[in-house]
């Protein structure tokens, strides 16, 4: 099943960036030595299994943009189902970065007028800490109204912290095709073993993909935290030809396991009652694995265009 | 010239990442509170020193205050000399002390009794990235300066800022420094002073190595610990083993097999991913505003398993300290051993700890160079029962 995502945006805006590290497996560094795309650069990406996203990391320098507009404009902007537009945040341009935007959704009107359209605000690390939360309501306001009839997700992004992963979290999450239920067995899943947490994690991005919560938890922003940092772990792993298996992390509060779910998820449960011995929550967690794994395969052979 | 004192995690807030601003060593016990004004003046010193913009401070925060490495583009110039109280272990209670690039030691303000007297270390830092004559004279100035003062003193040279160079570049600077440093060292006529070269970068794990180094030298019990290392991995099979300080990720001892900087590397990142996941979900899931206890406690403990039949085992020793193990999975089969061994290996460092107080509180000894003797630490007349001491007294 393959999903079209249009990746637009201004050259030098961090489109090809965000891509490496989310797909590639680079690290924030190593985006130094990316160079400018040229035309369009396709990419697909196995997602899940059977789901694929066909990436299109569109060149921003104007002569491309340009030419999307004009004599490729059918051929990119039609069927696309997920439409991400980069803006950089310390643009001195601004108008012309909405003139560029607007002519993308009027395409996207034309041609996949049920496209979900995202924008990321990015380079969000180059704002001063106190300053970025206004700046980016700012720029939200004007893109929702900018968008109109077409409804926009506005994140603010950098390579440089776990933001990076909330946006794109959000965006894959969907097109995942049978996401309710997921969530339900996921419920399910957390109700028997007495968790407080479960979250469910894409194998290669460790994008957090389903969730179920059971306890209140202050910190609104663990899910792309926590994919940040094993994201992390698991490249320092494979420097060492490695790749981590398994993990379990506890205090006296709590105990967290992370451990690899069916083929192309990982799963981790939190428990906060640490008297309960960590060989049942494995038991448990490998147990349920044979229930995610058919609900996969149901998944990956639904019908295309099912939601 | 004048002097501040930093608070920790002061004016710099440069946290991205979901490590709180604050994190850093926790207020030190009230047990040690008698010993701490006494032996405040005996608190080795580690001093930073090095031109300008040869990266001192940014050192210094990414090291002691996890700050990450791009936030150190932030920082400003130091115009002061910054000390900072590094309470870890009751072992290495040292001070850090940064100074401006732009010292000058013929000033009449600088008082090098007092700088050079209690200095336990001196790192001198050089930009590799630059031209390094200047500081090479900076050094010969410094190196000699500090030595009248105090031949005590453990010199180490950083060659920093070597994440841009390739790897000829590197060997090729460090030799050439090396060279000229003792060169210069001996046409000074002072060639029993021994300098250390260290590698370094704050963007890779160069600089936490280097420390790591830097501060096992100021620990006059590491070959105790190394030995209960050796004992422990003995008797468990455990292939590497490191005591690491948690907050800065500096080992201050391992066993004595050759430390492989791989898995220096992957146990620094484990314990990366453990503090940073318990700081998210290490406090009781509640409402509750309160300030929130350590997410690094008694309790904390980690397994991680990887695909090549490693496995890594980490355990809290103290409060400031844990164990992270490297070893096999087949071997991890007798975890019950394993972790009784390590109750016993806890125990043993406690009492090295309890030794190590006891002979603080004592003027006789420095507790920069009392070495502990057969077991015992030599102990002054402090120590000795009323009674023995009536009976010296009265012979």
């Amino acid at each position: 099943m393959k999903k079209k995502v249009l990746l637009m945006g201004k050259s030098g805006s961090g489109k090809t960036s965000m891509r490496s590290i989310i797909f590639a497996n680079y690290i924030a560094r190593d985006t130094r030595r990316l160079g400018a795309t040229i035309d369009v650069e396709h990419s697909h990406v196995r997602f899940l299994g059977n789901l694929v996203l066909n990436l299109w990391d569109c060149g921003g320098q104007e002569a491309f943009m340009e030419n999307y507009f004009a004599s490729q404009r059918d051929n990119i902007f039609r069927n696309v189902e997920v439409l991400i537009y980069v803006f950089d945040v310390e643009s001195r341009e601004l108008e012309k970065d909405m003139h560029y935007y607007q002519s993308c959704l009027e395409a996207i009107l034309q041609n996949s007028p049920e496209a979900k359209v995202f924008c990321l605000i990015h380079k969000m690390d180059l704002v001063t800490e106190d300053q970025r939360e206004i700046i980016f309501k700012e720029r939200e306001a004007d893109l929702k109204r900018l968008s109109l009839p077409l409804e926009c997700t506005c994140f603010r992004t950098s390579i440089w912290d776990e933001t990076l992963y909330r946006a794109w979290s959000s965006i894959v999450y969907m097109l995942i095709p049978n996401v309710k239920e997921l969530e339900n067995s996921l419920q399910q899943f957390a109700n028997i073993v007495d968790a407080d947490e479960v979250l469910l994690f894409e194998r290669a991005t460790f994008l957090v993909i389903s969730h179920c919560q059971r306890r209140h938890h202050r910190d609104v922003h663990r899910f792309e935290k926590v994919s940040n940092i094993i994201k992390q772990f698991k490249l320092s792993c494979s420097k060492l030809a490695a790749q981590f298996q398994s993990m379990e992390v506890r205090n006296s509060a709590f105990a967290a396991y992370i451990d690899m779910f069916t083929s192309n998820t990982y799963v981790m449960v939190c428990m906060s009652d640490p008297q309960i011995p960590s060989e049942v929550t494995l038991i448990n967690i490998r147990n349920a694995r044979k229930h995610f794994e058919k609900l996969e395969k149901v998944s990956s052979s639904a019908p295309i265009g099912h939601r | 010239m004048s002097y501040q004192d930093e608070e920790e995690g002061g004016a710099f807030d440069g946290h991205a990442s979901s490590f709180p601003k604050d994190f850093g060593y926790g207020a030190f016990d009230g047990e040690h509170d008698v010993n701490l004004s006494a032996s405040g003046e005996q608190k080795p010193r580690i001093l930073l020193m090095g031109l300008r913009r040869s990266g001192k401070s940014s050192i210094q925060k990414v090291v002691f205050h996890k700050m990450s490495p791009n936030e150190t583009l932030f920082l400003e110039s130091t115009n002061k000399i910054v000390k900072d109280d590094i309470n870890n272990s009751s072992f290495v209670q040292f001070q850090i002390w940064d100074f401006p690039g732009q010292i000058d030691f013929f000033d009449s303000s600088f008082d090098s009794d007092m700088i050079f007297g209690g200095c336990g270390a001196l790192v001198f830092v050089i930009d590799a990235q630059d031209d390094y004559m200047e500081a090479l004279n900076k050094l010969n100035l410094t190196v000699t300066k500090a030595y009248k003062v105090n031949p005590n003193i453990k010199f180490e040279v950083f060659i920093h800022k070597v994440d841009g160079l390739g790897d000829d570049f590197k060997m090729e600077s460090q030799r050439d420094i090396h060279q000229r440093a003792t060169d210069d060292l001996a046409d000074s006529g002072y060639d029993q002073i021994h300098l250390s070269f260290h590698l370094t970068s704050i963007y890779d794990h160069s600089i936490f190595e280097a420390f790591s180094k830097v501060v096992q030298k100021l620990i006059p019990q590491l070959p105790a610990l190394e030995n209960l290392l050796n004992i422990l991995n003995t008797n468990s099979a455990i292939e590497k083993s490191f005591l690491f300080d948690v907050v800065s990720k500096i080992y201050i001892a391992t066993d004595s097999t050759p430390v492989d900087m791989q898995s220096y590397e992957l146990c620094c990142d484990m314990i990366d991913v453990v503090i940073d996941v318990s700081w998210i979900y290490g406090h009781v899931f509640s409402v509750k505003e309160e300030q929130d206890p350590a997410a690094f406690d008694e309790q904390s403990s980690s397994l991680i398993k990887l695909n090549n039949g490693t496995v890594l085992y980490l355990r809290e020793v103290n409060k400031f300290l844990a164990l992270v193990c490297i070893l096999r999975e087949d071997n991890f089969d007798h975890k019950g051993i394993i972790d009784y061994n390590f109750l016993c290996f806890r125990e043993a460092i406690q009492q090295v700890f309890e030794l190590r107080n006891k002979c603080q509180g004592n003027p006789l000894t420095n507790s920069a160079g009392s070495p502990i003797v057969n077991g015992n630490n030599i102990i002054g007349e402090r120590h000795l029962s009323p009674t023995l001491t009536d009976e010296i007294g009265s012979k």
